[in-house]
Order: C-alpha cells, then structure tokens, then sequence
C-alpha cells in the first residue's frame, strides 16, 4: 500500500481498478501533468528491413530452421507434390490431418485424410490419434528459422499443429521475410483487423530442462518438417 | 500437498540471504550443475548477441518503450482493457496476491472444474495460486517439464529458466516412477520427457480450464504473449474451453509492433537462441472458434505500483523475466536460486523482491547486500536496468528505516556505531591519517596474509559476512610524500 493511499473509509467502496489506476497515478507525480505518452522518445535505431537478395533469404532460413533441429527440403513447385507423398511415406504417415483450403494438389491419394472444418470439427482425440499434419504457413522469418501460423488457409485452427505428432509444413520462397521486425509489420493488419491467433514456430517442441540436455519433441509435434517450395 | 519452506511472497518470516547462502554453498550438487548451466548458457548467449549489429539499438528501443509505458501506465492498462474487451476477453483487477488468487479460483468455480492446467508463470508462484487452489479443492497441473519435477518433488524454482536444474536425471527417474508410476523407465533425457508427455497428455484433453503468465500484452490490439520452448503453452492456451492469465500490470507495451523488439531481445538473453521453439500470440477470443471460447486476463498490482512510486527503483519492472543475469552473476552463480529466499532469485530478485514486499523485513532486506556490485548484470540486461544503482539504493533505504524504526538497538548496532565513529575520522584528513597508523600498530593481532577475518568488540558487526582487508604497510598519501612529494 502506497503510504498516503486515502484511508479505508475513502478507499472502501473503490473497485480494484480505481485503486490501482489511482496508485499509479499518485506513483508517477514526478511525471509533468501535461506529458503524453508519444513525448518520451522511442529511438528505433536498429534494423527494420534488411538488404539480403532473395536467395540469401532462402538460404538462410533453410540452414537456420535445420540448425534447430527441423528437417528442411529445397524442392521447385513441380517437385512439391511428389516431395509431399515422399515425406510422408518415410515417416509412416496413414491418418492425415488436413486444414480447410490446403491446397488439393498437395495431398496424396494413399493417405487417408481427417479434414478439418468449420463443421464438423475434428475433435481433439481424433487429431490426437492422428499421425501427422501437413500445413501451409502465414509467412517465415530467414533471421531466426521460424515459421509463422495465422490461423489462415491451409495452416487452420491452432490445435491441428498441435496434437498430431508430426508437423510438414509447405513454406513457399515469396513467403520468406528476412527479418523479424519484417514479419512483425506483416501481421499486423491481420491481427488488428480479424484478430486471428498467431504461432511462431522454430524447430520441433524442445526442453533443456533434465541436466541441461536438449531434448526435441516434448508436448508438440515432435518432429517438424519444412518443404521449401520456389 | 507438501509444503514448502516460505519465501518471501508468502506470510512466514524468511531467513537472512547470508545465512541461506552458507547451507547453499555445502550444497556440492547443487553447484556443479548450477555452474555447469549458467557457463553453458551464458557462452552460448554470447554467441547469439554478438551476430547481431543493431544489439545496443535493440536495448535501447527496449529500454525506452519500457519507460513511456511505466510514466504512462495508467492510461495504457485502460487501453489494454478496453482492448481486449472488444476482443471479447473479460478483464479483471488485481490489488494484491490474495485478490488475484480469489478471481481465478471463483472462475474455476464457475465452471466446475476440479483440475486445472497451469503453463509456467512466475506471477502464479508469487501469489501461491497452486497452494490456494488446493485449499479450494482444485489441484493444478504444472506442464513445463521442469515445474512438473519440482511440484512432484514439492520443492521450489532454483533458477528462473531451468527451474529444476538442482535434480539429476536419476533423481527425477526415481520421482517419476514412484509419483506417475512410470514402471522400467530410464534416466535417459528423453524418455524422462517421453513420461511427462504421456502424463500431461491426458490432462490437457481433458482440462476444462489453462492457466498461464504472460510475456506481454500489446495495449493498442489486446494481443497477449506467451513465450516457451516445450509446447506445454500452447496446449494450456489453446485446448481448455477457458483460459484465464495473471499477469503483472508491468508487462503491458504500447503496440503489437513493439513486440519486434522484445522478441528479438528476449529469446537471445533468455535461452540464448535465435528464437524460442514456441511463441503464442492470442486477441481475446476467436469468433471461429480457434482455441478457448472464454478467456479472462487479470492484471495483477501486488506492490508493483510501489515499485513505480519510486524514481530509481521503478526501472526495475522494465524485466522481462529473461534471467540473463543469473547467469553472469558470480553470487548466483556460487549460491543458486533458493539462498535469495524469493520466486524472483539472482541480481534482479535481489532489487525485485524487497521492493515488492516493502522494505523493513529482515530477509528480503538482506538481498540488495547480495551482490559485490561487479555490475555484470546491468552490461547483459536486454532493457538496461541500472540494478547496481537500484542495491545501493535499496541499501541506503534498508539502512534509512532501521535508523528511523530500530529506535535504541538500532542506534547501538554494532555497524552503525562503527559507521559512525568511521564518518567523524574520515570527515578530517589529519584524523584519518593518525588513524592509518594505529591501524597499522593495532591491526597486528587480527591481520592474517593481508586481511582481516574478525574485528574484536562493536566492530565484529563489519566483519560478519565479510572481511576486511588489512592496513598496508605505506598509505598512497604516505608513498606519495616520499617519493614525488615535496612537503
């Protein structure tokens, strides 16, 4: 309690708010009445766009995503369908996971599919019993190998990357920003406008917590798989 | 539930960091595995900090957007509010820990919920929600691998980021098999991980209310942030159909495009990666249908406000929790997270925690005395908090109230009369300089190899929890006179 906080009896019939607001406000007298916020200077001298050409920016994010432990393929659109069936042979994969308006051509006709939409909804044990899902992205970030999911076509509602223990994932080479402030400035409109939920995603769920030993795959996917499409 | 030994958040009295610090310091575990992880970490920070050529912009857009929102906070939080609220959010307010803790558990109540699923929050630690909840009849699930070992073990964080980080792998193979009955496991890592998954597994299906922190919260979109590595938080945000989050009202930032500064800053100062595995970024609640269909963020003072009233201790809610200097701190280092007696442990805990209880308890009181002022915090923090300025102000405030409270035993303590009778010496360069020399004279029976281990009388007060360096054998003034000097 601030020492000169109204007594009791002032205080009494105040809400949390009030109170708290007015601690503040009794905590920021040395602040000038007259100050708005936009009066305290925000220097914004670090890098918003970076000068990196395309391949750079693809080259980086392929080895930056690897260096976090994803597996990470460069295939040309042509290839992306086969590239696709070919994954998901090798791990196995029988029931998939498929979010609305993925596109048709990247789903191979030998897997059984579990559809997700708006209704009927996949429930949660279906996709826990699923064997993988395959997504698009929103956009992903060269600077840290990180993908980014907006809850749109063909990534869905957030819980399908979630549950299934196996995550491929379609990043096409225009959807690569170089940095993060890039991505940031990218989402905005889709934040403020439809307030769609955002995941940023950078290697397979993790934990460092036994010893400090890095172990991949603790609650999400455990293995992360990103086909770089261009 | 086992109860756990009180910190300073909770109401017991706390023991005095110095004597904490000595059963830490027999701990040889203990030190091994802390030294091992704040080396790792710290080298590997190192690294990640050093690739990027705009780190000191970065910090300093950090610094300054943390201060436009602390001078400014009233009006951001109502922002905040009336944000999320459009985004059909319900906001709550907080004055203190037990206020806190009464909003979340009615809304448990309310939807009957007996289990809930919690994702790591510091802010649930200082209020002890888990401990009320029981109360309550509510058992709370901790899903972050390492808080799921200690509230199985029922002990407490020894470090912010790698809270368990005190246990071994047979230990926790042994705490896994005997409390989830996990039968023939190994102690390797990942089958240990591979027992929490299963086990929470469960949980998370079947939760009907997640409880979780927050990183941040964007005032100008009511956007709010969780950072984390294992996917634990995005389970407890996104599966139960209600997710009520406590958060500190410091970590409110003016908009969503200040979030590229402070995910840029954390991860790299906090686990030292590029980016963490997982960030969650959530506005109310999705028409959709995309994760909770209810959602509540209570916004939390519990002395902060407090904090804030002061001009150089309010730099201390520009943290974001990042633990950074843990892990440069050669105090942490030796004595580890539980000495500090506090949820909020290291360098930062050691200006945080006495100001979030108040000064004038002995325990909390001791910490700004935690620190030899190396000032390696202050140099690794990703917002610029001065905290070697903020200890010692912290210690002139500690030393200020027992001067004005302690009343005659304050005024016969043995370090304030010694400090006393050192001004009026000091005060007067002859005094000082006939002082040297019966030091000197003085000094024989109780220096040893240059330095003094127990002062006799009142002043064995000054050599407690220090020593002393002895009078040498020439002062610099006396030096000075001999060889340059004229006069």
């Amino acid at each position: 309690m601030v020492e000169d906080e109204p007594g009791d009896e002032l205080m009494a019939g105040a809400s949390g708010k009030e109170t708290i607001l007015w601690r503040i406000r009794h905590g920021t007298r040395d602040v000038p009445e007259n100050e708005r916020p936009e009066d305290v200077p925000i220097e914004r001298g670090y890098r918003t766009a970076g000068d990196a050409g395309r391949d750079e920016i693809v080259e980086q994010f392929a080895e930056r995503a690897a260096e976090y432990k994803a597996a990470v393929r460069r295939v040309s659109e042509s290839e992306l369908p086969g590239a696709i069936s070919e994954a998901l042979k090798r791990r196995g994969v029988e029931k998939l996971v498929i979010p609305p308006n993925l596109p048709e051509e990247w789903i191979p006709e030998d897997v059984e599919t579990l559809r997700d939409a708006a209704r009927p909804r996949l429930t949660n044990e279906e996709l826990d019993a699923s064997d993988g899902v395959l997504t698009g992205c929103a956009l992903a970030i060269a600077q840290t190998g990180t993908i980014v999911l907006d809850a749109g076509p063909a990534q869905g509602r957030r819980a399908l990357t979630l549950l299934p223990d196996y995550h491929l994932c379609v990043v096409r080479e225009e959807q690569i920003t170089g940095l993060v402030p890039e991505a940031f400035a990218r989402l905005e409109e889709t934040v403020r406008d439809e307030r769609r939920a955002i995941t940023f995603i950078s290697g397979p769920s993790a934990t460092s917590d036994i010893e400090l030993n890095r172990v991949e795959g603790v609650h999400g996917p455990r293995t992360l798989e990103v086909l770089i499409a261009g | 539930m086992k109860v756990k030994t009180p910190d300073a958040f909770s109401k017991g009295k706390t023991p005095r960091f110095e004597e904490s610090a000595k059963t830490a310091l027999a701990d040889t575990q203990l030190r091994r595995n802390l030294g091992k992880a704040t080396k790792t970490i710290r080298e590997k920070r190192k690294v990640v900090v050093e690739e990027m050529p705009d780190w000191e912009a970065l910090r300093e857009a950090g610094r300054s957007l943390k201060e436009r929102t602390l001078r400014h906070l009233d009006e951001y939080l109502e922002q905040l509010e009336e944000s999320v609220t459009r985004a059909g959010g319900h906001v709550h307010w907080a004055r203190d820990a037990d206020e806190a803790n009464r909003i979340i558990t009615s809304i448990v109540k309310s939807h009957e919920a007996e289990e809930i699923v919690k994702v790591k929050s510091i802010a649930t630690d200082e209020t002890k929600l888990n401990e009320h909840l029981e109360r309550e009849g509510i058992h709370a699930f901790e899903t972050d691998l390492a808080e799921l070992i200690i509230q199985l073990a029922g002990e407490t964080s020894s470090h912010i980021l790698v809270p368990a980080i005190h246990k071994n792998r047979a230990e926790i193979r042994e705490l896994f098999v005997r409390e989830l009955g996990a039968e023939g496991l190994s102690d390797n890592p990942p089958d240990l991980a591979n027992a929490a998954r299963l086990y929470l597994r469960k949980k998370f299906l079947s939760a009907k209310v997640g409880v979780s922190g927050a990183n941040f919260a964007a005032a100008d979109t009511g956007t709010v942030c969780v950072v984390e590595s294992e996917g634990n938080g995005r389970m407890c945000t996104t599966l139960p159909p209600v997710l009520v989050t406590l958060m500190g009202i410091e970590k409110v930032i003016p908009s969503w495009r200040d979030f590229e500064v402070f995910m840029q800053l954390l991860p790299r100062s906090s686990t030292a990666e590029r980016m963490n595995p997982y960030t969650s970024f959530w506005t109310g609640v999705s028409e959709s249908g995309d994760g909770p269909r209810e959602f509540h963020l209570v916004l939390m003072d519990n002395g902060r406000t407090d904090v804030l009233a002061d001009e150089i201790g309010r730099q201390t809610l520009n943290c974001i929790r990042c633990s950074a200097c843990l892990n440069v701190c050669p105090v942490y280092e030796r004595v580890g997270g539980h000495a500090y007696n506090s949820v909020y442990p290291g360098p930062i805990g050691a200006i945080l925690t006495p100001q979030l209880v108040g000064i004038g308890k002995p325990g909390p009181d001791s910490l700004p005395y935690a620190s030899s002022l190396c000032g390696a915090c202050y140099e690794v923090c990703p917002v610029k908090i001065n905290i070697p300025q903020v200890l010692i102000h912290l210690r002139g405030k500690v030393v200020r109230k027992k001067q004005d409270t302690g009343g005659l035993k304050s005024k016969l303590d043995p370090e304030n009369v010694a400090m006393q009778a050192v001004a009026k010496v000091f005060s007067d360069p002859e005094r000082f300089e006939q002082a040297q020399k019966l030091a000197r004279i003085g000094q024989w029976p109780l220096a040893r190899n240059g330095s003094i281990h127990r002062l006799p009388g009142r002043l064995a007060g000054w050599t407690e929890t220090r020593d002393l360096r002895a009078v040498p054998e020439q002062s610099f003034r006396e030096w000075w006179k001999t060889n340059r000097g004229t006069n």
